[in-house]
C-alpha cells in the first residue's frame, strides 16, 4: 500500500473498478514524486495509453496508465490518469529516465502530447507516417510507404551541444546498423566519433515494428498465442506463458499442478536456449567463433525436443489459455536429459576457453558499466539488472507456478559491466537446469488444462463421441474464450527480464487492448548512455550483452 | 564428328561459352548477404551451423557488405520503415545478383496484415525464389539455394538477367 501517497492525496485520489488509482492530470508529477520519495515506488514498470472510443461509458477518450513497482519489486500499483481534450499531459521523464521512450511511444501510437518532454518524436513508426495507428479509428491495414530514412541530425546536433560540442569538424558520423550483423538485424545506432571514441550516440528503433498490439485487437485470445511466439523468438514459449498467464489472471483460474510444472520445465528450457543464443552471438562479435558452435549446436538438440513436443522448432505456440495444447510425449524425459547434457557440455567447453582468458577479460571487464541507481531508474530488468547487483527476479520476488518451492540461486553481478552480464547468463543456465531437474522429479500426474469447458477444448473422444462435445469444440473455436471486463497487468520473469502484459478486456472474445512490457525496450533506451565515452568496439559488445531482440523491442 | 578444338584435342577438352563457364563456377560459390531481421534469421543461424552446414553447397562465405555479395537472402519481416534500407542494400550489390525471399513475412507480409508491414518484398525489389514457412526449416533454406543454382545453370546472364526490367514502389 502506498501509504504516504494515499495520505497526501486523500481527497484527490479514487480507486476505479479494476483497482487502479485515479487522479487528476495536473497532479501526476506531484503524485509520482510522493510515490518515489516516500513510498519507495522507484521502478517504472511500463506506461501506456488506452483509447476508450468504443467504450461509451468512459468520460474521456484517452487515459494514461502508469505501472510502478516498489523497492522490494513484489508489489505493482497502477495509476490511471484521464487525459482531457487538449490531449496533453506532463512528462515524467525528469523523474524516470525510462519514461522518455515510453512517452515517445504513446505520442507515436496514440497522439498524446507530453509537456516538457526533452525529445517528443516518433519512435516505432517512420518519419513520414501520418496519424496514430493504435487509435481505435485508425484502420488496421492502412499502411504508409516510407521513402527515406531519418538522418537523425535533429537529435544529434542538440545532444552534442548539450555536451558542449559546437563544431562538427573533428567528428566523424557513423551509422551502426540497422543492416549490420553486430547490430542484431534491425537496430540502428547513430554515433559521433572522435577517432574511435564515441562522443555522442542516438539509437533509433522501430525497424521491426510489426503491429503486434494492433493485431491483438482483432484476434481472439488463443489466436494471439502465435503472435506472442514472435516477440522474443529466441524463447518463444516464455512469451506464450507470459500472455496466457496474464489472461488466466483476468479469468481468475488456477492451472492444474501438472500444467504449472510443465510450464516451469519448458519455460526454463526456453530461458536456457535464449541465453545460449545471446552468449553465442556476443562471443562471435568478440571474434571468438569457436564458442558459437559450442553454444549454438546444443540448441539443435532442444529444437529436436520441441519439434516432437510442439511440431515446430522455433515458433512453438505450445501454450493455450487455461493450460497447453497437449501433454508431454512418451520418452520426453530421455530427450530432455539429452538436451541438458548437450547444453552442459557446450557451456563447459565455452567456459574452459574463456573463463581464464586474458583477452576475454580485457574486452569485457569494466566495459559498458551501468550503475544500480541508473539501471533501476531506466527500468532495466532480468539478467541486465541482476548484473548490476540488484536482486530482482520475479521468480523470487513475486513467485508464481510454485517457484518458491524450488531450490535455486539468483545469479548476481557486482559491477554491471559486459562481463557481469555474460557471466550472470552462464550462471542462470546452470540454475535453470537445477530447476528443471527438480521439477521433473516432482512432476505430478493429472490434467494439463483447466476443466472449465468455456476455456479449454473438450477431449477428442468427446468431440467425436457426442453432440455436446462437438458443439463445445465448435463454439469455443469459432467464438473464442470470453474474458470478463478488466484492466490488468501480470508478468513473469522472461529470459530478458520482466515480461508482462497489460490487457484491457471488455467481455468479448477479443481483447480491447494489449500492451506488452518488453524488457528489451528499456534496455535499448539505456544503451546510448552506456556507450557514450567508450570505444566503438566496446559498443558492439555492450549491445550484445544487453541481448536486444528486435521482435520484442519493436513489437 | 567433332569439329574445332575437340577435333584436335579429343576428349581432354570441353568447349563451352564463357558465360556458362562463369555460371558453372559461380554456382558453387555464392556469397550470401543475409538481410536477417527477425525469427527467420535465427533459423538461418541453424543453416550456417554444423548440423545443416550451408558450406556443403559452397555458400558459407556470408558477407556483410552488399558490395561483396551476389545473393541476397531476405529473412524476416520487412516493415515500411525498413523498406528503403532493403532497397539501398539491394542497389549496392553488383550485378549479377539473386534474391531469396525467405519466410512468410518477406514473401507476403505473413500474418502481419497491418499498417506497418510491407506486404511482400517483391513490391520493392525483384525476387528469384520464395521460401514458405514461418519460419522456414533449415532444409527449406538449402532447397532455395539449390533452386538459385538451378536458375544460374539455366539462365543466360547477358540475355536474360541483364535485360530484366523491374520497377518497384520505391523506384521514382
Amino acid at each position: 500500500m502506498p501509504k504516504a501517497f494515499l495520505e497526501r492525496f486523500e481527497k484527490e485520489v479514487s480507486i476505479d473498478a479494476y483497482g487502479a488509482y485515479k487522479l487528476d492530470a495536473s497532479l501526476i508529477l506531484q503524485a509520482l514524486h510522493v510515490l518515489y520519495q516516500n513510498d519507495g515506488y522507484t521502478f517504472l514498470v511500463d506506461m501506456t495509453a488506452i483509447d476508450y472510443l468504443h467504450q461509451p461509458s468512459a468520460l474521456r477518450r484517452f487515459a494514461i496508465v502508469y505501472l510502478l513497482r516498489d523497492r522490494l519489486f513484489s508489489n505493482v500499483i497502477t495509476l490511471k490518469i484521464d487525459v482531457d481534450e487538449t490531449l496533453a499531459i506532463d512528462s515524467i521523464a525528469s523523474l524516470f529516465k525510462s519514461a522518455n521512450w515510453a512517452e515517445r511511444e504513446i505520442w507515436d501510437q496514440y497522439g498524446i502530447h507530453f509537456k516538457n518532454h526533452p525529445n517528443l518524436k516518433r519512435i516505432l513508426n517512420h518519419k513520414e507516417f501520418i496519424g496514430h495507428p493504435l487509435r481505435k479509428d485508425y484502420p488496421i491495414t492502412q499502411g504508409q510507404l516510407c521513402h527515406k530514412s531519418d538522418d537523425l541530425m535533429d537529435e544529434m546536433t542538440p545532444r552534442l551541444k548539450r555536451k558542449g560540442i559546437e563544431s562538427h569538424d573533428a567528428l566523424m558520423f557513423l551509422n551502426l546498423g540497422p543492416a549490420h550483423p553486430a547490430s542484431h538485424g534491425t537496430i540502428r545506432t547513430f554515433v559521433a566519433l572522435e577517432s574511435e571514441t564515441i562522443r555522442c550516440a542516438i539509437s533509433e528503433i522501430g525497424y521491426l515494428h510489426r503491429g503486434f498490439e494492433k493485431s491483438c485487437e482483432n484476434h481472439t485470445y488463443n489466436q494471439i498465442i502465435p503472435y506472442t511466439d514472435r516477440l522474443n523468438y529466441c524463447s518463444a514459449i516464455l512469451n506464450n506463458i507470459a500472455f496466457a498467464h496474464a489472461v488466466e489472471g483476468i479469468l481468475g483460474i488456477e492451472l492444474p499442478d501438472r500444467a504449472q510444472f510443465i510450464r516451469v520445465i519448458i519455460g526454463e528450457l526456453s530461458r536456457m536456449i535464449d541465453h545460449l543464443v545471446c552468449l553465442a552471438a556476443i562471443l562471435v562479435d568478440m571474434g571468438a567463433l569457436t564458442n558459437y558452435w559450442y553454444l549454438y549446436n546444443p540448441r539443435e538438440s532442444v529444437y529436436d525436443l520441441l519439434s516432437k513436443l510442439t511440431g515446430a522448432r522455433l515458433t512453438n505456440s505450445y501454450m493455450r489459455i487455461g493450460g497447453m495444447s497437449h501433454d508431454l510425449y512418451e520418452g520426453f524425459e530421455h530427450d530432455l536429459h539429452v538436451c541438458l547434457k548437450a547444453i552442459d557440455t557446450g557451456v563447459g567447453d565455452t567456459l574452459t576457453l574463456i573463463e581464464h582468458n586474458r583477452i576475454f577479460h580485457d574486452r569485457t571487464q569494466n566495459v559498458g558499466i551501468i550503475s544500480q541507481e541508473e539501471a533501476i531508474n531506466r527500468s532495466l530488468s532480468g539478467p541486465n539488472l541482476r548484473a548490476c547487483g540488484v536482486a530482482y527476479d520475479l521468480r523470487v520476488n513475486a513467485p508464481y507456478y510454485h517457484y518458491e518451492s524450488f531450490d535455486f540461486d539468483m545469479a548476481l553481478g557486482s559491477v554491471g559491466d559486459v562481463y557481469d552480464r555474460i557471466m550472470v547468463r552462464f550462471e542462470e543456465i546452470r540454475q535453470s537446469k537445477r530447476i528443471i531437474e527438480q521439477a521433473m522429479k516432482r512432476l505430478p500426474q493429472g490434467a494439463v488444462c483447466v476443466a472449465d469447458r468455456s476455456i479449454s477444448l473438450p477431449p477428442k473422444h468427446e468431440v467425436y463421441g457426442n453432440i455436446e462435445g462437438l458443439m463445445n469444440q465448435f463454439k469455443l473455436v469459432f467464438e473464442g474464450v470470453k474474458v470478463p471486463p478488466s484492466e490488468s497487468y501480470r508478468a513473469i520473469e522472461g529470459a530478458n527480464g520482466e515480461l508482462g502484459f497489460f490487457i484491457v478486456s471488455d467481455g468479448s472474445p477479443k481483447p480491447y487492448k494489449v500492451k506488452v512490457r518488453p524488457p528489451c525496450f528499456y534496455a535499448m533506451a539505456a544503451y546510448p548512455s552506456i556507450i557514450e565515452g567508450g570505444m566503438i568496439a566496446d559498443a558492439i559488445l555492450s549491445l550484445g550483452s544487453l541481448n536486444i531482440i528486435a521482435g520484442e523491442l519493436d513489437r | 564428328m567433332a569439329v574445332g578444338a575437340e577435333a584436335i584435342f579429343g576428349d581432354s577438352v570441353i568447349t563451352s561459352t564463357l558465360e556458362s563457364a562463369l555460371s558453372w563456377a559461380r554456382e558453387s560459390s555464392m556469397w550470401p548477404y543475409v538481410f536477417g531481421t527477425a525469427c527467420c534469421a535465427i533459423e538461418f543461424m541453424s543453416v550456417a551451423s554444423s548440423k545443416y552446414d550451408i558450406s556443403r553447397f559452397g555458400a558459407e562465405v556470408v558477407r556483410f557488405s552488399p558490395r561483396q555479395a551476389d545473393l541476397l537472402i531476405v529473412a524476416g519481416t520487412i516493415s515500411y520503415k525498413q523498406a528503403p534500407i532493403l532497397k539501398k542494400i539491394y542497389d549496392q550489390m553488383c550485378e549479377p545478383k539473386w534474391v531469396i525471399s525467405a519466410g512468410a513475412c518477406a514473401c507476403s507480409g505473413g500474418f502481419y496484415d497491418n499498417y506497418t508491414t510491407l506486404q511482400g518484398i517483391d513490391a520493392i525489389i525483384p525476387v528469384d525464389v520464395y521460401v514458405a514457412g514461418c519460419p522456414p526449416r533449415p532444409e527449406a533454406f538449402l532447397d532455395a539455394l539449390l533452386a538459385i543454382q538451378k536458375i544460374q545453370a539455366d539462365e543466360r546472364l547477358l540475355d536474360d538477367r541483364a535485360k530484366r526490367v523491374f520497377k518497384g514502389r520505391l523506384d521514382a
